[in-house]
């Protein structure tokens, strides 16, 4: 019985490997592949070198690399800070109100990206929204706050909200209310409830939330490009640029590689650094 | 007051929404005492406790801890602790850590902590190479142990529990409970219980309160609670019990299918029953006797034996008078009744082993 139900489970796994060997793998591959080939080429069959590992490390790319790591890292520790109290009420507090703020919340996700991004061009451009109507009744307009790197991140903060709240919420709906009350009863203030209580019964919430994040942060190019006006260059727009205007697969594919081990490296790094298991009490 | 007594409540009342918890109460705590709470749910004890603690807040009413008003201090400034139904223990942290942490907050020397913690583990008969053992790898009886010593770490006033043992299995149960009284004798700390249980407060308490719907009905002795309860609430609540709804007059006590003899015993009783205009006569199925034919009992009922049940050492008889009541009459089984079901008999019983419950009826 258990041989066959092994069997059976392998068999069923077969559908979803074969979608990610397809989807996932191989598409993954390819570009390791392409990035160790000589410049300008189109095709795999070639000597490979790291001549496009060199182009980056000496054509300034590690200022796109760190520009996007930094506003990356803040955007999300930003989104940290403002989405706990939300998260919170969400979790424990306003109850039926929760799903108002769920709808609310997904809803903006129905619209496109690149169409929220241009509405906040509009509303925040010089002679738009905000600062036309000013200037219209008090004769007072202010400087357009686009085009520079802290509205890059006011974007990616915007953008990926969601992707921090819900993971967050459900990370402290996971803090039981009565070891919150036993604490208390204990003799912990609030903020030691949140620092010993709260923050650790909820680190997996924390953890998923934050990385899904940052991983997608790492990855965002609209926000510099429409918000930013390429205030400065995040490392997506220049892949695109090397895979479409540069004409230059080989350090398309090396700068993609370097980005997805960075990310790839830190992710495994912090979900190794927190046993989920033990956070949540299984063994 | 009495100079010993270390809580004391006054018209303390909780309302949620529209709902009231409790409905001002007043009560005692005498310092050292075994204090149970006993109700069934929704009774509001529950409730109580956790004002009692401060978890939560209180609508109305005053609460002292000795001389000093707490009602409006926050749960984490009052020198109690509660022990919760679900333990609550920190599942994130060590037996040691759970212990002790209290005393962290406190900013107690680690040292000084851990060794604090070692002794707190050995009163509870937990060896002391649990402090580095995970709560979630801890047993059911464990886990107990381990909330109860968190409890006691920063040597609290009163110790308040919320049904702790309600989870466990029966035989668990009943050793813990014996463990919780001796270790009550111990600390010499005044514990505060609720339980729905009857059995788990007769062992335990010095004193009980019956509570119902927000007030409570009677607070008194576990013996002076079995045997003279001033409600019928409580005496339903405390166990098995015979009620027969009673009259009196002239000396006389009427009740449906009751022969009463005339005595200075059963004078007594009906001069209570007629100031009282109607009364409820209770007693309890271990005081109920069959009757040999000729023999006699300040009162007499007859009947037939409907159902007869085995409950190990001891053996249920259901009786139906004539009237329609089913009576109950516990046995030892040394000395059970010999007939079957079917059989007619007559049932007496002692004025003296009975009770009069006053001005109330079904």
């Amino acid at each position: 019985m258990r041989r066959l139900d092994k069997k059976l489970g392998a068999l069923s796994s077969i559908p979803m490997l074969t979608v990610l060997a397809v989807a996932f793998v191989a598409p993954l591959g390819l570009v390791a592949l392409f990035s160790i080939m000589p410049e300008d080429v189109f095709s795999i069959f070639n000597m490979p070198n790291f001549a496009a590992y060199k182009t980056f490390a000496t054509h300034g790319y590690y200022k796109s690399l760190l520009w996007t790591l930094f506003m990356a890292f803040l955007a999300t520790t930003i989104l940290l800070l403002i989405c706990w109290p939300l998260a919170y009420g969400m979790a424990k507090v306003f109850k039926r109100f929760t799903l108002v703020i769920t709808i609310a919340v997904v809803m903006s996700l129905f619209v496109s990206e690149n169409i929220r991004l241009f509405g906040w061009v509009l509303t925040l451009m010089k002679g738009g929204l905000f600062e036309g109507y000013l200037r219209h009744w008090t004769g007072v307009g202010f400087e357009s706050p686009l085009y520079d790197v802290s509205i890059i991140v006011f974007g990616i903060v915007y953008v990926y909200l969601p992707f921090m709240l819900f993971p967050l919420a459900q990370g402290i709906s996971m803090v039981p209310e009565d070891a919150r009350q036993a604490a208390r009863d204990l003799g912990a203030t609030h903020w030691q409830i949140l620092t010993q209580i709260d923050l650790p019964l909820a680190a997996p919430g924390i953890m998923v939330g934050y990385l899904l994040t940052f991983v997608l942060a790492a990855g965002a190019m609209a926000e510099a490009k429409i918000l930013g006006g390429r205030a400065v260059i995040v490392m997506a727009d220049d892949i695109q640029t090397a895979f479409t205007y540069g004409q230059n697969w080989p350090l398309g594919s090396a700068l993609s590689m370097v980005l997805i081990l960075l990310i790839g490296t830190l992710a495994i790094f912090g979900i190794a650094k927190i046993d989920l298991d033990k956070i949540m009490g299984r063994n | 007051m009495p100079t010993n007594t270390i809580m004391h409540l006054k018209n303390v009342r909780k309302v949620f929404g529209g709902f009231t918890a409790v409905n001002g109460i007043d009560l005692e705590i005498e310092e050292g005492e075994f204090f149970t709470i006993v109700g069934p749910s929704g009774s509001g004890k529950s409730t109580t406790i956790r004002l009692l603690v401060g978890i939560d807040e209180l609508t109305d009413g005053k609460i002292w801890l000795r001389d000093e008003r707490i009602d409006q201090t926050p749960a984490n400034l009052r020198p109690t602790c509660m022990v919760f139904q679900s333990l609550a223990l920190f599942p994130h942290m060590s037996v040691g850590q759970n212990i002790e942490f209290s005393l962290k907050l406190r900013k107690m020397d680690p040292a000084k902590r851990k060794e604090r913690a070692i002794e707190l583990l050995d009163l509870l008969h937990l060896p002391a190479s649990y402090y580095d053992t995970r709560v979630t790898e801890c047993s059911g009886g464990e886990r107990q142990r381990v909330a109860l010593a968190r409890a006691l770490a920063f040597d609290p006033e009163i110790i308040f529990f919320d049904e702790p043992l309600s989870a466990l299995d029966y035989r668990l149960r009943k050793s813990l409970e014996k463990e919780l009284k001796d270790l009550h004798a111990r600390t010499g700390k005044t514990f505060v219980y609720i339980t729905h249980s009857l059995e788990e407060a007769m062992v335990m308490s010095d004193r009980i309160a019956i509570m119902k719907e927000g007030r409570f009905e009677q607070i008194s002795t576990p013996d002076e609670i079995y045997s003279q309860p001033v409600s019928r609430f409580v005496a339903e609540f405390m166990g098995e019990v015979n009620l027969i709804d009673v009259s009196a007059s002239k000396g006389r006590i009427d009740g449906e299918g009751l022969t009463t003899q005339k005595n200075d015993a059963t004078k007594n009783m009906a001069e209570r029953i007629t100031a009282a205009s109607g009364a409820t006569l209770m007693i309890r199925p271990e005081y109920v006797q069959f009757l040999e034919q000729g023999v006699s009992a300040d009162f007499t009922v007859e009947g037939k034996v409907h159902g007869i049940y085995a409950l190990g050492s001891r053996i249920h008889y259901e009786i139906k008078t004539e009237g329609g009541q089913i009576l109950t009459v516990e046995k030892l089984r040394e000395d059970r009744y010999d007939g079957g079901e079917g059989d007619h008999v007559q049932l007496g019983w002692e004025a003296k082993n009975a009770h009069i419950i006053e001005g109330q009826s079904a």
